[in-house]
């Protein structure tokens, strides 16, 4: 079919802004939940005043980090400084562009729900999650300030070593299904519902804690999050940071929630898959695709409800404990779901 | 749009390197590097080769230099200062490195003819050309490799540990 | 069309900056980037000519090349770092070995 190459344009574009303004909304209000949900947790109402049951807040904490002084204390490395910032926040924001939200349909040959679709898409999402990392460090370092860079190496340390259970974690479900492109894997987990999902038809339960645990320690929540502990480091590598700058890590740390969350649904959840299967009555194509997003959306916001649970249940561990335990047993684990999944698939004969 | 892409990206790579080269603090010349190192992804890519591309970016980008970023935060690396040595470096390195230059782009250009072009999406590796080349005939390089970092490792940690 | 010629200059181009880096640099960790860069020129070549003849077995080159960049670059880190708790110092100048 012919493309008539500015529409395509034109339509990609558009693609990208909706995507990103969508992205920042969810920040907005995944802050939002945060707060209500933890405040009910520890039983207290959360933000209330502002908007119907406080729907309003993420917008008036917008305004106040906008209107703030933006601080620049004199003692730091002012290029790597305000780099910081920006690194970690497009790092976070294009990680987003991989992954796919709903079925396969193209409007004037332009995927609808997905910004791009390629073959090494679940390689580029590690790659640039990993690259992620700088955003933390340089911010720490370039303070100039012992918490900050003590943050920043803390957590230089515990995202290097816990990215390698979750890179091996994932490898059980490239196995299965013999493919880096996202949509791939999700078509092979589609075909009976629930069933088919990596998590149960899969066998991949072990790998998914694997994965939910080192994530949480990539994203930097609680209980791992080691870099900003408050107790002991003030508030780690973003001590220095005031106003928009802080907001950047802010959003960032909140936008890497959210990807972790899509590329949970994407690899274990069965994407926009629903668990019925095709037990609902076939409604036509538009149904078809707005449920698919719907069931996508509904998952990640059960994996964004688990964020904000753990974070109001567990306490912090102690660094040396949570070292041991990526090193000693995430890896030694993630290592025998792989062993355990090939053989599994080898004596199935594939 | 090939050529274009391949003059910014190749552009960036000199710039980072020369950035390296020129730098006096250590983790500007890091930063400069890992500018190169991503730039070379996508070259990569251009090349069609979709995962060495992506490895570029998580083994180099994502792991190696966040290694190298670590060492220069912990031992608190500060300006290098200009010593004796560097003067004979300067001296020698030059013009060294030029003659090297001059060899080296004499040669490409001289076979220039031969050697063709590249077409962007014309030769496409896939990951698993690259993985059935690579457990098939060449799985016993592999396995040796996977003995050559366990020895790395061992090293790296009985280097490091503090002296009892 | 970009000539095959333009990615093998971009890599001698870098590999001549990564030789020129580590002549004169001073600070260690600064030398053992130029090598990185040297191994990364390096790479670029073999892939352009793996695209060049339609072979793979340029591009598993890289990835061999990687690895062993990989286990390099902990081993030699693991070397500076005990390098600096003996001396106190990171300049090559300073590092050399018959005299302490």
């Amino acid at each position: 079919m012919e493309v008539n190459i500015w529409i395509f344009l034109l339509l990609n574009a558009l693609k990208v802004i909706v995507v990103t303004v969508l992205l920042l909304m969810c920040v907005a209000y995944t802050v939002l939940l945060e707060r209500k949900v933890v405040g009910r947790i520890q039983n207290r109402w959360g933000p209330s005043r502002v908007g119907p049951f406080g729907l309003l807040q993420p917008l008036c904490d917008g305004l106040k980090l906008f209107l703030k002084e933006d601080l620049m204390p004199l003692s730091v490395e002012r290029p790597l400084y305000i780099l910081a910032p920006i690194i970690a926040l497009s790092c976070a924001l294009i990680s987003i562009s991989m992954v796919p939200f709903g079925p396969d349909i193209t409007f004037h040959g332009v995927q609808i729900f997905q910004i791009s679709d390629v073959n090494i898409g679940l390689l580029i999402l590690l790659g640039v999650a990993s690259v992620g990392v700088y955003g933390i460090a340089l911010a720490g370092w370039s303070s100039n300030n012992k918490y900050s860079l003590l943050g920043a190496l803390r957590s230089s340390a515990q995202i290097v070593s816990y990215e390698l259970s979750l890179g091996l974690s994932l490898v059980g479900v490239i196995l299965l299904s013999q493919s880096f492109r996202l949509r791939d894997i999700v078509d092979r987990q589609s075909a009976h519902g629930l069933l088919s999902w990596n998590i149960v038809g899969g066998f991949q339960f072990v790998a998914f804690f694997i994965y939910l645990i080192s994530a949480y320690a990539e994203a930097n929540r609680a209980p791992f999050d080691m870099p900003e502990a408050e107790t002991e480091l003030t508030a780690g590598y973003h001590t220095e940071y005031s106003s928009m700058k802080f907001a950047m890590f802010f959003m960032a740390e909140y936008a890497n929630m959210i990807t972790i969350s899509c590329v949970a649904t994407l690899l274990f959840l069965g994407g926009w898959s629903s668990p019925f299967g095709n037990l609902l009555p076939d409604g036509g194509p538009v149904v078809q695709s707005l449920l698919g997003v719907f069931w996508f959306a509904a998952k990640v916001f059960f994996f964004l409800f688990l964020f904000v649970w753990v974070r109001g249940t567990l306490p912090r561990i102690r660094y040396d404990q949570l070292m041991g335990f990526g090193w000693k047993f995430l890896l030694p684990l993630a290592i025998l779901n792989i062993v355990a999944t090939s053989l599994w698939l080898a004596l199935r004969g594939t | 749009m090939h050529l274009v892409l391949f003059f910014i990206f190749g552009g960036l790579c000199v710039a980072g390197a020369l950035n390296l080269l020129l730098q006096r603090h250590p983790i500007n010349s890091a930063l400069s590097l890992i500018v190169v190192m991503s730039s070379l992804a996508v070259l990569y890519l251009l090349l069609g080769a979709e995962f060495l591309a992506a490895a570029q970016v998580i083994v180099y980008s994502g792991a190696i230099m966040v290694l190298f970023t670590f060492v220069i935060m912990l031992l608190n690396a500060g300006r290098e200062e200009r010593t004796h040595g560097s003067k004979a470096a300067y001296l020698v390195g030059f013009p060294g490195a030029a003659a090297l230059l001059a060899l080296l782009v004499y040669v490409f250009l001289s076979y220039r003819e031969q050697l063709g072009g590249v077409v962007l999406g014309e030769y496409l590796v896939t990951t698993s050309d690259l993985s059935r080349v690579l457990f098939h005939e060449l799985l016993l390089p592999f396995e040796v490799t996977s003995v050559l970092i366990l020895v790395a490792i061992l090293g790296a940690v009985a280097l490091a540990r503090k002296e009892q | 069309m970009v000539p095959t010629s333009y990615y093998l200059i971009l890599s001698a181009i870098l590999f001549t900056i990564g030789v020129a880096a580590f002549l004169i640099k001073r600070n260690i960790i600064t030398v053992f980037m130029s090598i990185e860069l040297m191994l990364n020129a390096v790479n670029l070549s073999f892939v352009a000519f793996a695209h060049q003849w339609h072979q793979v077995s340029g591009q598993i080159f890289v990835f061999f090349v990687m690895v062993v960049a990989a286990a390099e670059a902990a081993v030699g880190l693991a070397i500076i770092i005990a390098i600096f708790r003996t001396r106190n110092t990171l300049n090559v100048d300073e590092i050399d070995l018959m005299k302490l």
